[in-house]
C-alpha cells in the first residue's frame, strides 16, 4: 500500500452564496498510485474542477469550504496542514496545469522568470542555477532555441507553446502528482496530440501520477488508467478505463458513451442525446441527482439517494439498480429523443 | 449536382498591419484568406476544417459581406454580391444568417428572448408587433423551447438553450443558408449531441443549405456532406466525407485526422506528429504553405505553390505529390 500516493476519501465541498448553500461535491473517493493516471469526466458544473481546487486547497476562503471528507497525499493529511505547510506543498510536490494558457501566464514578466520563481520558491537555488535550471525545463518541454526563448514574454508564444511552459513552471520542482484541468481544452487537436504525448513521456520518465479532468473522454482514453465519472457533484461511476468501456454500468455513462461522435457513428443518423440539462445545486435533491434525466428512472429514484457499491473489483457504480444482486438491462438508443 | 448557393473563386482578404509611423502606408499585411475557391449546394452541409488562425472564421465573414474581400468574387445564387451596394447586400442578408461560437456573448444580456428573435424582424420591416410575438413563439417552439420563454432574459438560459435560441434568430427571416461559426464548440457533449440533432432536423424541415465551421473533426464528420480542409488561408482539400475520412490525401489532411484521439481504450493509433506550429500567415512560407512541417516535403515544394488536382468525382487536393 506504499505506492499510494493519493486517498481522498468522502469529499464534500460546499459554496456559501447568499441565499443557499451550493453543495458542489458530494462524497468524492480516490485513490491514487505512484505513476498513475486518473481522469475525472463529466459535463460544466459536474464538480470536476471544484474537486482539483479542493486537492489544491486553493478554495476561495469563506465561500468555498470542506464540511466533510479527508485527504491523504504522501502520508500527510492535507486538510490539517497550516498555511504554510501548505505552500511548501503547492507547487512543489503537488502542480497543477490549467486549461487556458492565454490567461494563467503574467504577460508583465518573461517565461523565465516565471519558471524560476517557481524554482527559487521551493528550492535553495541561486538566480544562476535557476535560470540554467530554467532553459533546461524549456527544453524537456520541445520548446525550440530555449536560450533565446527563456527571455520572451508570454505574447510571443502561440496557445500550445504556452502549455508547454506552463508544465515546465509545473515540472520543475519535479512534483509527485500533477493536476490537469483541462490542459488541452483550448489547443488544436494536431497541439493537443503534441501536448500529450509530451505529458506521457515526461510521466514515464519522473514517475508522477496524474489527475486529468476533462470533458473528452478521448483524452481519457488516450491517457488514463483509471477514470471517475462525475454527474452533479457525485461521483456516479469509477473503475478502469476499460471496465468503463467495455461494460459501463451507470445510465449517466451509458449516455455519456453514447452521445460521443465517433467514426462509427453514421453520418445523417440521429444523434443519441441526454434528453434535459443538469440539476441546479442550490436546492436540495433528495434523490439520485441524475434521476428527471434517466430514462431508466423509477419511483425510488426521486426520493432516496443511491449509495456506491462496487460491483466488481475497484468498478464502483452509484444506481439503485446496478447492485450486486440486480442489474439494469441496457436498452438500445433509449437516448434518442 | 443541385443549384449552387453560393460560389467563391479566388477569393482573399489580407489584413493591413498599422506600422508604427502615422501616414506611412502599411507594407506587410496578414493574409488571412489567400485564394480559396469552392462552390455550396442547395441543401447540402460543407464543412470547413482547420486549426485556429487558419481563415475558417474570416471566411465565413466574407461569404455574407460583414467584410469586404481585398480580392476574390462571392456569388450567391449567381449575384456578385461585391457589386451590389450596401443596401442591396442587407436585403441578401436575410437569405445568408450566421450562428456564432460562444453563445454567452452573442445574445445581448438585457434584451428578453422576444426582442432578440424579432430584432431581425424589425431591422427589415417585417411584420407589425402583433405578428411578429406569434414569429417569435412559433420559432422558439421549431428549436425545441416554449413559448413562455419569450419574456425571459438570457441569463436564464443554459449554453444548450443559448444556442437554440441563436438558431431561433438565425431562421427568423427564413433564409437560404446559415453559417455556422463553430455552434457546439463551447457546449457539453450530451449538449452537443442535442444542438447538433436540432440543425439536422431543420435543415430537414426548412431545406437548408449549411456551411458549418469547427475544428471538431468527429462532428464535422458526422455532419457534414462536403468537408474542405484549410491551411494557413488555403484550401488544401476537398472532397465528400467519405473520401477525405477513408482515403485522405493531402499529408496535412492525414495528419489532422491521425490527430483524433482514441475511440476506446484498445485503439492503437498510428499518429503523425506535426512538428511545430502553424507559421505566421502575415510570411507565409513560399511555394506550399505546409513544406516545413509535411513529412513529405520534396525540393519543388519550397518553390511552387501545388494547384488543385481533381481526384475522382468531388475530391480535389493541392498538393504536388498527386501532380
Amino acid at each position: 500500500m506504499s505506492d499510494v500516493i493519493l486517498k481522498v476519501e468522502n469529499l464534500d465541498v460546499h459554496f456559501r452564496s447568499s441565499a443557499s448553500i451550493v453543495k458542489a461535491v458530494n462524497g468524492v473517493n480516490i485513490t491514487l498510485k505512484k505513476k498513475e493516471t486518473l481522469g475525472i469526466v463529466g459535463e460544466s458544473g459536474s464538480g470536476k474542477s471544484v474537486t482539483a481546487t479542493a486537492l489544491m486547497r486553493l478554495l476561495p476562503k469563506g465561500i468555498g469550504s470542506i464540511p466533510n471528507g479527508k485527504i491523504t497525499f504522501n502520508g500527510k493529511d492535507i486538510l490539517s496542514l497550516s498555511d504554510k505547510e501548505m505552500r511548501d506543498v503547492r507547487g512543489n510536490e503537488i502542480a497543477m496545469i490549467f486549461q487556458d494558457p492565454m490567461t494563467s501566464l503574467n504577460p508583465v514578466f518573461t517565461v523565465g522568470d516565471q519558471i524560476e520563481e517557481a524554482v527559487r520558491t521551493h528550492q535553495q537555488m541561486s538566480k544562476k542555477e535557476a535560470k540554467k535550471k530554467a532553459i533546461e525545463m524549456l527544453k524537456v518541454v520541445g520548446i525550440p532555441e530555449p536560450e533565446k526563448r527563456v527571455k520572451m514574454y508570454p505574447h510571443e508564444f502561440s496557445g500550445g507553446m504556452r502549455q508547454r511552459v506552463m508544465i515546465a513552471i509545473a515540472l520543475s520542482c519535479n512534483p509527485k502528482l500533477l493536476i490537469a484541468d483541462e490542459p488541452t481544452t483550448a489547443l488544436d487537436v494536431t497541439v493537443q496530440a503534441q501536448i500529450l504525448e509530451l505529458m506521457k513521456s515526461l510521466q514515464e520518465k519522473n514517475d508522477t501520477s496524474i489527475i486529468m479532468i476533462t470533458h473528452d473522454l478521448g483524452v481519457v482514453w488516450e491517457m488514463c488508467d483509471k477514470v471517475i465519472v462525475m454527474y452533479a457533484g457525485n461521483t456516479v461511476e469509477s473503475g478502469t478505463v476499460e471496465t468503463i468501456y467495455e461494460n459501463p454500468l451507470h445510465p449517466y455513462t451509458w449516455g455519456l458513451l453514447e452521445s460521443q461522435i465517433t467514426k462509427n457513428t453514421l453520418n445523417g443518423d440521429k444523434l443519441p442525446a441526454i434528453p434535459g440539462s443538469p440539476p441546479d445545486l442550490r436546492n436540495p435533491i433528495p434523490g439520485c441527482n441524475f434521476a428527471d434525466r434517466c430514462p431508466y428512472a423509477k419511483e425510488i429514484c426521486s426520493t432516496t439517494k443511491p449509495q456506491p457499491i462496487e460491483v466488481e473489483l475497484g468498478h464502483i457504480v452509484s444506481c439503485h439498480f446496478q447492485t450486486n444482486s440486480n442489474r439494469l438491462e441496457r436498452k438500445e438508443r433509449v437516448y434518442i429523443e | 449536382m443541385s443549384e449552387v448557393v453560393i460560389k467563391v473563386e479566388n477569393l482573399k482578404k489580407h489584413f493591413p498591419i498599422n506600422e508604427a509611423v502615422p501616414f506611412k502606408k502599411s507594407t506587410q499585411s496578414v493574409k488571412a484568406v489567400d485564394g480559396v475557391s469552392f462552390e455550396v449546394y442547395k441543401g447540402e452541409t460543407l464543412g470547413i476544417v482547420g486549426e485556429s488562425g487558419c481563415g475558417k472564421s474570416t471566411m465565413a465573414r466574407l461569404i455574407n459581406q460583414l467584410i469586404r474581400p481585398t480580392e476574390g468574387v462571392v456569388e450567391f445564387k449567381g449575384k456578385n454580391l461585391a457589386t451590389l451596394g450596401s443596401k442591396e447586400i442587407r436585403s441578401i442578408r436575410k437569405s445568408i444568417q450566421m450562428v456564432f461560437q460562444n453563445p454567452y456573448a452573442s445574445l445581448d444580456p438585457r434584451k428578453t428572448i422576444e426582442y432578440l428573435i424579432a430584432e431581425p424582424l424589425a431591422i427589415h420591416h417585417i411584420g407589425d408587433a402583433k405578428s411578429r410575438k406569434k414569429r417569435v413563439i412559433e420559432l422558439l417552439e421549431v428549436v425545441g423551447l416554449s413559448g413562455y420563454h419569450a419574456e425571459r432574459y438570457v441569463h436564464e438560459f443554459s449554453g444548450g438553450q443559448r444556442q437554440r435560441i441563436n438558431i431561433a434568430r438565425a431562421l427568423a427571416l427564413n433564409p437560404d443558408i446559415i453559417i455556422c461559426d463553430e455552434p457546439v464548440s463551447a457546449l457539453d457533449v450530451s449538449v452537443q449531441a442535442q444542438v447538433i440533432n436540432l440543425l439536422k432536423d431543420l435543415q430537414r424541415k426548412f431545406d437548408l443549405t449549411y456551411i458549418f465551421i469547427s475544428h471538431d473533426l468527429n462532428v464535422v464528420r458526422y455532419i457534414c456532406d462536403r468537408i474542405a480542409v484549410m491551411y494557413l488561408g488555403k484550401i488544401v482539400e476537398i472532397g465528400t466525407y467519405e473520401e477525405l475520412y477513408e482515403n485522405p490525401k493531402h499529408p496535412y489532411t492525414k495528419a489532422l485526422l491521425s490527430a483524433i484521439p482514441k475511440e476506446n481504450p484498445f485503439d492503437k493509433k498510428e499518429r503523425i506528429l506535426l512538428e511545430g506550429d502553424v507559421p505566421s500567415p502575415v510570411n507565409p512560407p513560399p511555394g506550399c504553405s505546409f513544406h516545413k512541417r509535411c513529412p513529405h516535403a520534396m525540393e519543388h515544394c519550397k518553390k511552387d505553390v501545388p494547384a488543385f488536382v481533381d481526384l475522382g468525382e468531388t475530391q480535389k487536393v493541392a498538393c504536388h505529390l498527386y501532380s
